[in-house]
């Protein structure tokens, strides 16, 4: 099997739930890098838009936890009526959670932000801090993907993903259903919001997909080709770009190729571990 | 050192009679090891150096007595040694020339005699006593033989119980542990040695061509072969001297000198004894040294070559590094280009013709071979991948060519002019499994078509690309045939299959899944199969089994289906635990907590279990993992499984239960699981297959009575019998009739099936069959013609006439069947009439002469009923020529069932008087007679009958009695069979009529046995008895009153 064994992402070895340094290793790439940053981030302070609400309340400034260190505890901040509110209007409109997972999710939602909202001061988890729990809890690694992701959950577009966006990204992100998914995918993957994935598109995504070949003349050229073998496929009705349908079409023949440029949803690996820790019994958690 | 000596040494001769040793590098170092050896003994093992060998060793030496000293009784012309045996012999012997030595002590001592002469004296006494060891030892060592020498050695030894048994044990040891050490010796010398090769040669030769002709530059004036002619494997040697690894002969005309006539030879190159005078043939003898290659050796013959050889090397280095090379500049030289070009032109030529020869020249390339020309070797390395894997491959095999190189020079000569032959032919030569078809790569030089490019960029961005990339790679793959052939091997040559089992080691389960996808579409190859196993892919595969990802669960198990089609992938799939895992996954059915909504690349439990059982189904076809199987409690799962309405989870099931009914274990558990009642329902099913399958478990199971009863009791026969009637899927119907011919066993299914008018239908698949449907539809018929009523059907729908048709054939089993109906329908008069106009019964008599027993003896039952209701019987059996001798001569048979059925047939034989006296002469007596002390009392049963009727002639009673054949048959009484007490009391009745017999017969107590069977209810019995006690009584009437009269 030889040279094989070096494909550059095997993370054969590692341990499962490894430490996302661990993980980080997997793509030598730019946005590792970044995503290295984060992570290191965890021990140092991070730009906090509402740095100075944080300190007025007096709670130190804190990273966004990985929820699977340990039991959430109790929403900062939030009274129990509240919290029974929010839940219920939040599972009316939600499909794919009962009432107690969206109980569980919302906690770990102000757990995450370090706070509730207070004096009509729009709170959320911005850019980085989202990236940050795709990285570390979704081990998703692309830059790129990870801001579409983050886009994607941030449907009223103001820069952070409120508790109600949180909910709702989290539902299809984790349950959704296969229609759901490549609505939601394709949306991911349409950089620009045209409606179409087009070739520019596709190479941008791709981009950093093959190892570089020093030898190569061109070294855009693998993934130049890569982008042409993708259309090859999926594209039904060759008109260069994908359309939804063609999209559609392609997913509905081939489940693997959904996420085609780059992981937008979480591995089921960590999606199962992600819902084993936030979806705990509530015994547990209920006397802190 | 037998070993060594018989295989290594390089005998002149081709290595009978008295040949001598070459004086070779080799041989020589072989000598130089034993002299040490035996120099040596004397001090290392004192002990064992007094040992008296069994035989002297004799030869004829230089040696003169008077350099004999101290320790010897020299006289002029003999020398005795001081040091004796027991009975006084001298160890040592010399009779100028001759010299006997029995120790040794005496060996050693020899060798620091003859000082200088050690070398002539060891080679002379190997030459005169070719094999050592069994003079040293004795006989019973014979190391001539090639395997185990050591054990067999060891073994006689310890069997031994001579008491010099430690001391001899011990220098077998020795020489044993000498051997070996010749032999590993020999090997470093041998890969140290030049070892040429024809590829070589050929282009030594070529080259010095294109520099030779007329005029004062060339470095030869001409340089030919003897022989246009070219073997395939680039000698031109009549193959005869190819075994002695010469592989061409060349006259060369140097400028300055006679043509010189020069064999080339894998050991180097030499001067021969030139063209005889009939201009046709080489005298092969060596003349003069080795020289390692054809340019050495012409440089020492001729300075003239040397001097222009030396101008030309400028040509020759730009050769050189033009090769190594292609991108450089085109040689300044005009000729040297046009050289280059042919070179490589015929590089490639040879290269298609015989890759073997590139794998050879990379052994040689290690040897430096010639003139340092690495033009093949560089040639190939320039080019692609695909060539690459080629060579690898090729090498692999030349690592085996290299290790049979300890077997001896010659030998490997052959073998590997073998091996070439095989790889022109195509075919691989590891075929470790009859059914593993045989490997063959792609052509290097094929026209490789589109898809294969493709393919090969596809698995480069499977190398080296991230997930994304690699999903998208194996998607597209997908795309391409994959049950083409060429697209398989496309993907393994490659090197697809290394990533693609690499990928299901990764944590990446969309790429796993991606990865199995293909795997499973094309390891529906056999070469893929193998290849995927030799790659360790099935324990990976295995270990997948146990994922929580219900998808690749099912992927892998079908592809474990598709890939353990042999009995090594069975093997490994055993090993790693993938039975338990496989069983385990039929558990998945009968859970009923399935979410509704499935989610991402997730399957139904029902499917896993399908997959499972697909797993399994190939599985079953191995004996031990059947036993695994059950003992992971798989049973119960397949019986629950069995349950389901799906057909396609049927199939896999009840074939696996099909295969595993070869098991007692399994037919039993069959039958007390309700599994019948299964099989019987899905019988009526609509698929063709799982038709089959059912049928064919049925077929297993059938053996059984009481499976057959269950069968009925369930139904199944109706359905069997409709099946009869689809005869278009030939499969299906060798597994009806085979269940039927099983089922008809049980005399109340076979009234059934007359029911179904079975019968009929049975006739009528009697012609255009295939032969496993006619084995089951005879066999079946067989069955059925056990009932008269049916053997009257069977001629009524004229079945005879296709029966007898089948008498001709080949298949062995077919013609057991056959004669057995044959045979039961001879039984009815008018079916025989219908035999013996169609030449039956001498189509019978012949198959007494076909080879298998079980055909013989089933032929001479069948005769029996023939001989019995032919008109004219004896005149029939007179007409055959030969006939009468060649079943007499069955008598010599060692098969039981062969003499009983042969007995059978001579007691209706003898019948007719001329035939008993005819079968008499041919000594049906004394043959009888000696069958006589046997225990089967079937056997016992119709000799007595066969002797019984034999009596009836001449003086056979007497002869019978001659040949001590009355004693044993008074045991038979002793039988607990009636039919054996029947019989041998009317032999016994028979031989009473003789005197002699009568006190043979009283002596061994036979009158109180018979008397005992005078009070049988059966009345022939009683008659016999009393007929022959009445005659033993008359006789001691007689007797008495001879005595007072």
């Amino acid at each position: 099997m030889g040279g094989a064994r070096l494909l550059p992402w095997s993370r054969r070895g590692q341990p499962g739930s490894q430490s996302a340094a661990g993980r980080a290793v997997v793509m030598a790439t730019p946005s590792v890098r970044a995503a290295h940053a984060l992570v290191d981030g965890d021990l140092t302070p991070l730009p906090q838009p509402q740095g100075s609400r944080a300190s007025r309340e007096g709670l130190g400034s804190r990273a966004p936890r990985d929820p699977r260190r340990g039991p959430i505890p109790w929403a900062p901040g939030m009274n129990r009526k509240k919290l029974q509110k929010l839940t219920d209007t939040l599972t009316k409109n939600c499909k794919h959670f009962n009432k107690f997972e969206v109980n569980c999710l919302i906690r770990l939602f102000y757990n995450l932000v370090g706070g509730v909202e207070r004096q009509g001061l729009i709170i959320g988890l911005d850019r980085n801090a989202f990236r940050n729990i795709l990285h570390v809890t979704f081990g998703m690694t692309d830059d790129m993907i990870m801001d579409r992701v983050f886009r994607a959950f941030d449907k009223d577009n103001d820069g952070c993903v409120n508790v109600s966006e949180w909910v709702h990204g989290l539902s299809l992100f984790l349950r959704g259903s296969l229609e759901e998914k490549m609505k939601y995918c394709f949306e991911v993957f349409d950089l620009n919001g045209d409606g179409f994935i087009s070739k520019e598109e596709m190479f941008h995504m791709l981009k950093n997909s093959l190892l570089k070949q020093p030898t190569e003349e061109d070294p855009d050229e693998g993934i130049k080709d890569l982008v042409e073998i993708t259309l090859k496929k999926m594209d039904h009705d060759h008109d260069g770009k994908l359309s939804f349908a063609d999209y559609e079409l392609a997913v509905r023949k081939e489940t693997l190729l959904l996420e085609a440029f780059g992981p937008c949803l979480p591995d089921p690996k960590s999606q199962m571990e992600f819902e084993a820790q936030v979806f705990k019994d509530p015994n547990e958690f209920n006397d802190m | 050192m037998g070993l060594a000596l018989a295989k290594l040494a390089q005998w002149t001769a081709a290595g009978h009679g008295a040949g001598t040793l070459e004086i070779t590098p080799l041989n020589e170092a072989i000598l130089k090891e034993i002299i040490t050896f035996v120099e040596s003994f004397i001090y290392k093992y004192p002990q064992e150096a007094k040992f008296v060998f069994v035989e002297p060793l004799e030869w004829n030496t230089s040696l003169a007595p008077s350099e004999f000293e101290s320790g010897y009784v020299v006289s002029e012309t003999t020398v005795k040694s001081e040091e004796v045996d027991k009975n006084g012999q001298p160890l040592l012997f010399l009779s100028v020339p001759q010299i006997k030595i029995r120790s040794f002590g005496q060996l050693s001592r020899l060798l620091f005699i003859a000082k200088t002469a050690k070398l002539k004296e060891a080679q002379a006494c190997v030459e005169a006593n070719r094999d050592p060891i069994v003079k040293i030892l004795g006989s019973d060592y014979n190391t001539m033989k090639e395997d185990s020498i050591a054990l067999n050695i060891l073994d006689k030894i310890t069997r031994d119980d001579d008491p010099e048994r430690e001391i001899k044990k011990k220098i077998a040891m020795l020489l044993k542990q000498l051997d070996q050490h010749l032999l590993n010796h020999s090997l470093k010398h041998i890969s140290l040695e030049i070892s040429l090769n024809p590829m070589t040669v050929k282009k030594d030769i070529e080259l010095l061509k294109r520099f030779s002709g007329k005029g004062d530059q060339t470095v030869l004036e001409s340089i030919e072969y003897t022989s246009d002619y070219e073997f395939s494997n680039g000698c031109r040697a009549p193959p005869w001297r190819q075994i002695h690894g010469e592989m061409c002969y060349v006259l060369v005309k140097p400028h300055d000198g006679e043509t010189l006539c020069v064999t080339c030879s894998a050991g180097g190159v030499f001067l021969n004894g030139g063209k005889t005078d009939d201009e046709e043939d080489i005298n092969y003898e060596r003349k003069g040294s080795i020289y390692k290659d054809l340019v050495t050796f012409l440089r020492e013959k001729s300075p003239q070559f040397l001097e222009n050889m030396s101008k030309q090397g400028i040509s020759f280095n730009e050769e050189q590094q033009k090769e190594k090379d292609p991108l450089s500049e085109a040689p300044k030289k005009d000729e040297a280009a046009a050289f280059h070009k042919d070179i490589s032109g015929s590089d490639k030529r040879s290269l298609e013709k015989n890759q073997i020869n590139f794998g050879r020249n990379q052994m040689t390339k290690r040897l430096e071979p010639s003139l340092n020309w690495k033009t093949t070797v560089n040639y190939k390395q320039s080019k692609g991948s695909v060539k690459e894997i080629q060579e690898d491959k090729h090498t692999g095999k030349l690592e085996k060519t290299r290790l049979s190189v300890s077997l001896g020079r010659a030998q490997l000569r052959r073998k590997s002019a073998e091996k070439i032959e095989e790889i022109i032919s195509d075919s691989s030569s590891e075929s470790e499994e009859d059914e593993e078809p045989p490997d063959h790569r792609q052509e290097a030089n094929a026209d490789l078509p589109s898809e294969y490019w493709q393919i090969q960029k596809l698995v480069k961005y499977l190398k080296g690309g991230n997930q994304t990339a690699t999903v998208i790679a194996l998607c597209s793959m997908r795309d391409f045939n994959l049950a083409q052939e060429t697209c398989q091997l496309a993907i393994r040559d490659v090197g697809g299959l290394e990533v693609l089992i690499n990928l299901l080691e990764t944590d990446e389960v969309k790429c796993k899944i991606g990865s199995l996808k293909i795997l499973k579409e094309i390891s529906h190859n056999p070469q893929i199969r193998r290849n995927i196993v030799d790659l360790g892919g099935l324990p990976i595969m295995v270990n997948i089994l146990d994922s929580p990802h219900k998808s690749l669960k099912c992927l892998a198990a079908e592809t474990i289906a598709n890939v353990a089609k042999f009995t090594r992938a069975r093997r490994v799939v055993r090993q790693y635990g993938g039975i338990t895992k496989l069983v385990a996954l039929l558990d998945c059915a009968h859970d009923s907590t399935e979410p509704a909504q499935l989610s991402l690349y997730e399957a139904r439990d029902v499917e896993v279990a399908r997959c499972g059982a697909l797993a399994l189904w190939s599985c079953s076809k191995s004996h031990a993992n059947k036993e695994a199987m059950r003992k992971a409690g798989g049973f119960p799962l397949l019986a629950q499984l069995l349950k389901t309405p799906h057909e396609n989870m049927l199939i896999p099931v009840v074939g696996t239960l099909q295969e595993c009914a070869s098991e007692e274990n399994y037919r039993a558990a069959i039958k007390a699981g309700r599994i019948i009642e299964s099989l019987v329902k899905n019988l009526s099913s609509q698929n063709e297959q799982l038709q089959e399958h059912c049928a064919m478990a049925i077929y297993q199971c059938a053996e059984d009575e009481e499976t057959r009863d269950l069968v009925r009791l369930h139904g199944g026969l109706k359905p069997l019998a409709s099946l009869l009637n689809k005869t278009d899927n030939k499969e299906r119907l060798a597994a009806v009739t085979g269940a039927i011919w099983k089922c008809s066993i049980s005399k109340e299914n076979v009234t059934k099936f007359r029911e179904y008018k079975a019968i009929e239908t049975l006739v009528g698949l009697l012609t255009d069959q295939p032969e496993e449907v006619l084995v089951n539809v005879v066999g079946a018929l067989g069955e059925c013609c056990q009932e008269l009523e049916n053997r009257v059907i069977i001629r009524k729908c004229g079945g005879i006439q296709p029966l007898v048709n089948l008498l001709v054939g080949i298949n062995q089993a077919l013609l057991v069947n056959v004669t057995k109906v044959v045979g039961a329908c001879a039984v009815e008069p008018e079916s025989m009439m219908i035999i013996d106009r169609l030449d039956g019964v001498r189509l019978l008599w012949s198959l007494l002469k076909n080879p298998h027993p079980d055909v013989k003896a089933s032929a001479a039952w069948a005769l029996c009923p023939c001989i019995e209701n032919a008109k004219d019987a004896g005149e029939m059996v007179r007409s055959f020529v030969g006939g009468l001798e060649l079943i007499v001569n069955l008598l010599k048979s060692d098969n039981k069932e062969v003499l009983a059925s042969v007995c059978a047939a001579i007691t209706n034989i003898a019948k007719d008087r001329e035939n008993l006296a005819v079968i008499t002469d041919h000594g049906v007596v004394p043959l009888l007679s000696k069958l006589a002390n046997t225990n089967n009392n079937k056997l016992r049963h119709h000799l007595a009958e066969a002797i019984s009727r034999c009596c009836m002639w001449g003086r056979n009673r007497v002869a019978f009695g001659e040949h001590k054949a009355v004693a044993p048959l008074v045991r038979y009484l002793k039988s607990s069979d009636t039919n054996v007490h029947r019989a041998t009391a009317q032999a016994l009745y028979q031989l009473s009529e003789d005197a002699d017999n009568c006190i043979t017969m009283h002596e061994n107590g036979a009158v109180k046995l018979l008397l005992d069977m005078v009070g049988s209810p059966d009345q022939d019995l009683q008659e016999a008895a009393a007929g022959c006690i009445s005659n033993i009584r008359r006789l001691a009437l007689a007797t008495e009153k001879a005595r007072y009269t």
